[in-house]
């Protein structure tokens, strides 16, 4: 089989949609650069109606929402999983990494929960607070710049308070907090934890002319019809379409590697054509990888050359590895007194109102790095499990737990609206043993080598959230709540979930100055080869116990802005 | 022009500016494709590989009559009808829980094996099928099953316990996700509106308030519609 290659010659090649990909593109393209972008999956547009999911109600799938074909359920908009069938990846003996990937125009950011936090001045200096890990080559007051254009051309809710290491910005007003949130800002406030209006970027207030204000339906996960949440196709991509710019997108294509030629510069990437599984060349001056951090340190790993005998940007063996995810645990309660609500429209945006910052001394306590609790809770639309134990808290006033009769719509609408949940997310420490590397014993079924994975989550995380289920149980005392199911033993880790599970995972194509102990460098440009650049989560030297999509969206803008300069100064 | 394709120039005509993709099949090929499929039924962003799996699971018949009658007496007896609203049959569940059965095939054995208990004990007890049993008869093998000993994790109950768990759960839930018991719940939202706080009466009831110095930081929903703007410091101007 011939390798097909495409005549047209692209300023820039963007290998993923992503957060990183379409601010890649939107940059590049406002600039009037020739831009090529390269999606794995669809197209998808929420403003298509067979593409929707958003104010479908359960009847509408006959499964009623169950997770059994989609990992977030039947109306979540990821096209993907943990699992995708002819895409595997392993793990080495005891590693359970659980990698996340949606095959889809726009990638993750369609479903995704719009945390958006910006990482503090200590986030990007944590060595020199705790000697553990590395110092970024940049910090805060680099990147400021930038998280100040993307919320304001994005849009994000929130409010300015002043603190030290969760920086102000440009904010639209937050939505006023819902019953069980002001429950949970009572209980915090027994333990003197703060509780501050949620940074999300989600459109409260009119923010440009073409995109639609929030309607409150509480759906972010099934992506806005009306481009009220920030996705990377709605509100980076198309808008860099529609005010003229020349992007090419190729969807259903898959990049097996960035060729190079024989000075061992990038030339372009190569694909496989996921509809007639041929194989196809994209040339570009330069080329930016923006794959997710494994699908790109993948690419790099399997772009062997004579040039680049270990793989592309690989001279220092540093691809791959000091993989980190954010540590996480849950818990729910039983709040008594959230019984008996009175039904109204609580839907709001899509997750959290209210959250807490992290607010201790970690000189004080037995673990580094410190964790966020995110709030849920409400009266929820039904779907599949809705109705499942119907009055298991019977247990708690010593009632009669099971029967069935009319006795049980009482029983339900008791309940309902009666639980709230936790979740601890926190930053874990990055380790050079946690890597990803090709398995040499599988392709996937594009024949391209997959990813083989090790991870082991060390006693740094282990204790951060055994204090995290102490953080809760306290919560849930003050609320005057029951906690529900059993505190995970020492030996079960206190329930810390595995590694990828969070999906925040990050590190992997590293930044620094040092060509030997990092990938790129403060601009994500690769060490070894000066024209290609990394805009997805691969460059982060550590994670902070922040989200990560507003850090890729100003690093990508940044990036995208030495691209332009050094192409003009003709340095690529 | 046909719906499906109107669809599709609508959005690459106001959304992706008259952009050609690449990469997928040529626009003739994939718009003959899905015609026939695609224009005859509602959509709920199914991917065409979903929609073929529905399509296959709605083709198969896991129960036959015998368990369907079976399932819509045990159904109704878990949910009958009361003054306002209808039962769980009314609800469509026997349906819902037939589709859930291929859809999640674990669950067969154990509903199958489940129906074979309840005949089998019924004819033992009262020499006849459940579904023919007396309700009084019913609901008297039923009490032995309903109500499981919450000390005792659910795995570890007998089958007959633990299948009765499983269709309550089934019931429970294929009733109030249908229109039915959405509207028997009272749940309000899937549709737009503008979120401004709890209602005054539902804040006095539950006991708690708002911190005025909180709600000043909020969004005022009459200026929603209006352009944001900043000063330098961040402070929003409109």
């Amino acid at each position: 089989m011939q390798i097909i290659e495409s005549p047209t010659k692209y300023d820039v090649v963007i290998v993923g949609s992503g957060a990183g990909g379409g601010m890649a593109a939107k940059i590049l393209a406002d600039e009037g650069l020739k831009v090529a972008v390269v999606e794995a999956g669809p197209f998808f547009d929420p403003a298509n109606p067979e593409q929707q999911t958003q104010l479908k109600w359960p009847w509408e799938s006959p499964r009623r929402g169950a997770s059994t074909v989609r990992h977030f359920g039947d109306f979540d908009s990821a096209y993907g999983g943990w699992d995708i069938e002819g895409e595997p990846y392993t793990n080495t003996e005891d590693s359970n990494f659980r990698w996340f990937r949606s095959r889809m125009l726009g990638g993750r950011t369609n479903h995704w929960g719009r945390i958006s936090l910006r990482f503090g001045p200590k986030d990007f200096k944590r060595k020199d607070q705790d000697g553990l890990g590395d110092n970024w080559p940049i910090g805060y007051e680099d990147v400021k710049p930038y998280y100040d254009k993307v919320d304001k051309l994005i849009g994000v809710f929130g409010t300015n308070e002043g603190l030290p290491n969760d920086p102000d910005g440009f904010f639209l007003p937050p939505p006023k907090p819902r019953l069980h949130e002001l429950f949970y800002i009572k209980g915090a406030k027994k333990s003197n934890i703060p509780v501050i209006p949620s940074r999300m970027s989600m459109l409260t207030k009119k923010i440009n002319k073409e995109r639609g204000v929030c309607f409150y339906c509480g759906q972010c996960s099934r992506a806005c019809q009306v481009y009220a949440d920030f996705s990377s196709g709605t509100c980076l991509i198309f808008p860099a379409q529609k005010s003229g710019g020349q992007i090419d997108l190729f969807v259903n294509c898959m990049v097996r590697e960035v060729t190079t030629d024989e000075e061992g510069r990038a030339t372009g990437v190569s694909y496989i054509n996921k509809e007639d599984r041929k194989e196809y060349k994209l040339h570009g001056k330069v080329v930016v990888l923006a794959a997710s951090a494994c699908s790109s340190a993948r690419i790099l790993l399997n772009s062997k050359s004579k040039q680049h005998p270990n793989g592309l940007g690989n001279s220092s063996n540093v691809v791959g590895k000091y993989l980190h995810d954010s540590t996480g645990v849950s818990r729910a309660v039983f709040v008594p007194d959230l019984m008996n609500r009175k039904t109204y429209n609580e839907d709001g945006v899509g997750g959290m109102h209210v959250y807490s910052p992290w607010w201790l001394d970690n000189k004080k306590l037995d673990f580094p790095r410190g964790y966020h609790i995110e709030v849920w809770g409400g009266m929820g639309m039904p779907s599949y499990g809705f109705g499942f134990n119907v009055n298991e808290f019977n247990k708690f006033f010593g009632l009669k737990v099971g029967g069935y009769g009319n006795g049980l719509r009482e029983d339900v609408k008791k309940y309902y609206g009666s639980v709230l949940g936790f979740g601890g997310r926190g930053e874990s420490v990055p380790q050079q043993d946690n890597y990803c590397e090709i398995d040499p014993t599988k392709v996937d079924e594009f024949g391209i080598p997959v990813l083989r994975f090790n991870y082991q989550w060390t006693d740094y995380e282990h204790k951060q959230v055994n204090h995290m289920q102490d953080t809760f149980e306290e919560l849930a005392h003050n609320m005057g709540g029951e906690i529900l199911g059993d505190r995970p033993s020492k030996e079960a880790k206190h329930g810390i979930s595995p590694p990828g599970w969070i999906i925040h995972e990050v590190g992997t194509t590293r930044m620094g100055d040092n060509p030997k102990t990092s990938v790129v460098n403060k601009f994500q440009q690769l060490h070894d080869t000066d024209n290609v650049f990394i805009v997805d989560a691969g460059p982060f030297v550590s994670q902070a116990d922040k989200n990560p999509t507003w850090t890729i969206l100003a690093l990508s803008w940044r990036t995208s802005d030495y691209i332009i300069e050094q192409l003009k100064q003709q340095n690529i | 022009m046909d719906r499906r394709k109107s669809i599709k120039s609508i959005i690459l005509g106001s959304v992706a500016g008259g952009l050609a993709m690449h990469g997928c099949k040529p626009e003739a090929e994939a718009a003959a494709d899905g015609d026939a499929l695609l224009t005859s039924e509602h959509h709920f962003g199914r991917t065409p590989e979903e929609k073929e799996l529905i399509q296959e699971l709605n083709a198969e018949q896991f129960f036959n009559v015998h368990e369907l009658e079976t399932l819509g007496v045990l159904c109704d007896l878990i949910l009958p009808a009361n003054a306002e609203f209808g039962s769980a049959t009314d609800a469509g569940v026997p349906d819902f829980i037939e589709f859930m059965a291929k859809d999640i095939p674990e669950m067969q054995t154990d509903l199958r094996g489940g129906f074979m208990w309840l005949d089998h004990k019924c004819n033992t007890e009262f020499g006849t099928e459940f579904k023919t049993a007396a309700e009084e008869q019913q609901k008297q093998i039923l009490d032995t099953i309903a109500y499981p000993d919450v000390e005792v994790p659910s795995e570890e109950h007998p089958l007959e316990i633990q299948f009765f768990s499983l269709i309550r759960n089934l019931t429970l839930t294929g009733y109030y996700t249908s229109k039915m018991g959405i509207t028997d719940l009272g749940y309000k939202g899937n549709m737009p509106n503008v979120w401004d706080g709890v209602p005054d009466e539902v804040l006095a009831q539950h006991g708690v308030a708002y911190d005025p110095d909180w709600l000043a930081k909020c969004v005022d929903q009459s200026k929603r519609g209006i352009i944001a703007e900043w000063d330098e410091a961040g402070n929003l101007l409109t």
